[in-house]
């Protein structure tokens, strides 16, 4: 089952570098070397500030792109090109088959991740000529940003799973956008009252928070972030992308493919 | 067949056991993150118009996402009678950057930090600040000179920047007629019940805020409890000065032909009489704006 799984998510990390998805990395790492020093021009005292929160937020933004652009198309390129047949005829299982796609998305997109983040500590020692102790801050901004992406992958991968590719893009788009403001329908439900205060809850549970997951602001303005809150983070982005997946996989095996 | 099902439930079990996982820990995240996490970010941001610069051309959806919470920021901390309101005053300033003709956000953001604490910010300065950038913005709206000349008059007890607020908006077209002799009333009588009453009343007309239509109505009975108490104390030195003491029951006046019946207060409570002649309400959480003013400035 192991050796089964890590063909298909090696297979897929493969067709997305074929893909040429990781040239973006080229475009993100010299615009944001070359304008650097640009940075300390246009303002006084915070070009730090201005370069770490356009680095942190174009990795979230290039990784959500990417995860929702070559999610959408894992499964229905598969079938469109008739390889799912050959895959499914060996002794591979379907939930193996979306397990994998997911686990090869999300390591394209942690490469991603990490050469963009290497692009972005470059552009600080560039314009700071140096790095301190607070920029280790930054990888607790950008781990928070891969547990978004694991939830990502997951939504985009459960839309493929019955959806048409654009349906899947919208979808998996408007929940990004949503999730961005989980805290904002979670208050809202807080203040209204009867049904719909149960119904905005029910909601506000069942969407993504991606807000809990952004540091961003936390990390550039250099002020400590949680231990407690990274661990379960994480086992929220475990738990919640885990129950995504396996919705995919109940909705993948009951698709008719022929 | 049955095995197949059987692993369809098992991942069906799965699903809502991950699920329910995933809310329990995501209520602990939020527990740590705290409640006000979201709205704290306003901290974070240099200034409003930055945030127009960023928000890609939707600044009208921005500023209504950030007048929402600034709503319920308000919201909250009212209901809690909390005892300060750090953010509200940032968070309606990146509303009005956002969106300077949002008119709402002026007129009762300016009521939210104007009330006094615990019922709102105590910050009256904070309000005139945002009313006075508001009439920048919106010149030819002239209810928000009346809302300058409310906070001036009720929150700062500056009659003179009252009056002042009030005649600028009598001269904006349009304009209703009361406005004239809000000034008029400014420059006389401004230190009289009756022109409060005549300010909370309009207020309570115009307003389509259930918080500050409440606030409204409390002020409201809280004057008519401060007029009826000054009355009476007005009837009890009346009966000292003919019998040489204070009347000790209600009975003492009636009998003396200074009152009618027991008095009652707006919420139909009986009043108080104390052995010294002075009145009060039954239930002072009731009247939290009641005033008490010496006799001596009682005109």
């Amino acid at each position: 089952m192991t050796s089964r799984l890590s063909a298909i998510t090696l297979n897929t990390f493969r067709e997305a570098v074929r893909d040429r998805v990781l040239y973006n990395l080229i475009v993100f790492v010299l615009l944001l070397v070359a304008s650097a020093p640009l940075f300390g021009q246009i303002s006084i005292g915070i070009e730090r500030l201005i370069l770490v929160n356009v680095g942190l937020s174009s990795i979230s933004l290039f990784g959500a792109i990417i995860a929702v652009l070559v999610g959408i198309g894992l499964v229905s390129k598969e079938i469109e090109k008739k390889t799912l047949y050959t895959i499914l005829s060996r002794p591979v299982r379907r939930w193996e088959f979306i397990v994998g796609k997911y686990f090869g998305l999300l390591l394209t997109l942690v490469v991603n991740t990490t050469l963009m983040t290497v692009g972005l500590y470059i552009a600080l020692l560039v314009t700071a000529h140096g790095l301190k102790r607070a920029d280790a801050l930054l990888l607790a901004a950008i781990y928070c940003i891969v547990l978004q992406f694991m939830i990502m992958v997951a939504l985009t991968l459960l839309f493929s799973s019955f959806s048409t590719p654009v349906f899947s893009a919208i979808f998996a788009f408007a929940l990004f956008v949503i999730g961005t403001f989980a805290e904002d329908l979670k208050n809202f439900a807080a203040v209204s009252q009867g049904a719909m205060h149960w119904a905005a809850t029910g909601v506000a549970y069942l969407v993504p928070n991606f807000a809990s997951l952004n540091v961003i602001a936390q990390a550039a303005h250099e002020q400590p972030i949680s231990g407690n809150l990274l661990v379960f983070n994480t086992l929220y982005a475990l738990l919640y992308s885990g129950a995504v997946t396996a919705a995919a996989v109940l909705i993948f095996e009951r698709r008719n493919l022929k | 067949m049955n095995l197949n099902r059987t692993a369809t439930w098992i991942r069906a079990l799965l699903l809502l056991a991950l699920l329910a996982g995933s809310v329990a820990t995501r209520r602990h995240v939020e527990h740590l993150r705290g409640s006000q996490a979201t709205l704290e970010e306003v901290l974070y941001l240099p200034s409003g118009k930055t945030v127009k610069n960023l928000s890609l051309g939707y600044s009208s959806l921005l500023a209504d996402i950030y007048w929402t919470r600034a709503v319920q920021y308000f919201g909250a901390h009212h209901i809690q009678h909390a005892a300060d309101y750090d953010l509200l005053a940032p968070l309606l300033d990146i509303t009005t950057d956002l969106d300077p003709h949002l008119i709402v956000a002026y007129e009762n953001g300016a009521i939210f930090l104007s009330q006094q604490r615990p019922e709102g910010a105590g910050r009256p300065d904070k309000a005139v600040a945002l009313v006075e950038k508001g009439i920048r913005n919106n010149p030819t709206y002239w209810r928000l000179y009346f809302t300058l000349g409310f906070i001036h008059y009720v929150d700062r007890h500056d009659f003179k920047a009252a009056q002042q607020a009030f005649q600028k908006g009598s001269e904006v077209p349009g304009a209703l007629p009361w406005m004239k002799v809000m000034a008029a009333r400014m420059a006389e009588k401004a230190d009289d019940p009756n022109t409060a009453g005549y300010l909370w009343r309009a207020i309570y007309e115009t307003t389509t805020d259930k918080d500050i239509k409440q606030t409204a109505v409390k002020h409201l009975v809280s004057l008519r409890a401060q007029a009826d108490i000054e009355e009476l104390e007005r009837r009890t030195q009346a009966y000292e000065q003919k019998f040489g003491k204070p009347p000790e029951t209600w009975s003492d006046l009636i009998r003396a032909g200074l009152l009618r019946g027991v008095p009652q207060d707006p919420n139909g409570a009986p009043y108080k009489l104390r052995l010294d002649g002075t009145v009060q309400v039954e239930d002072a959480q009731k009247f939290p704006y009641l005033e008490r003013r010496p006799l001596s400035q009682i005109k």
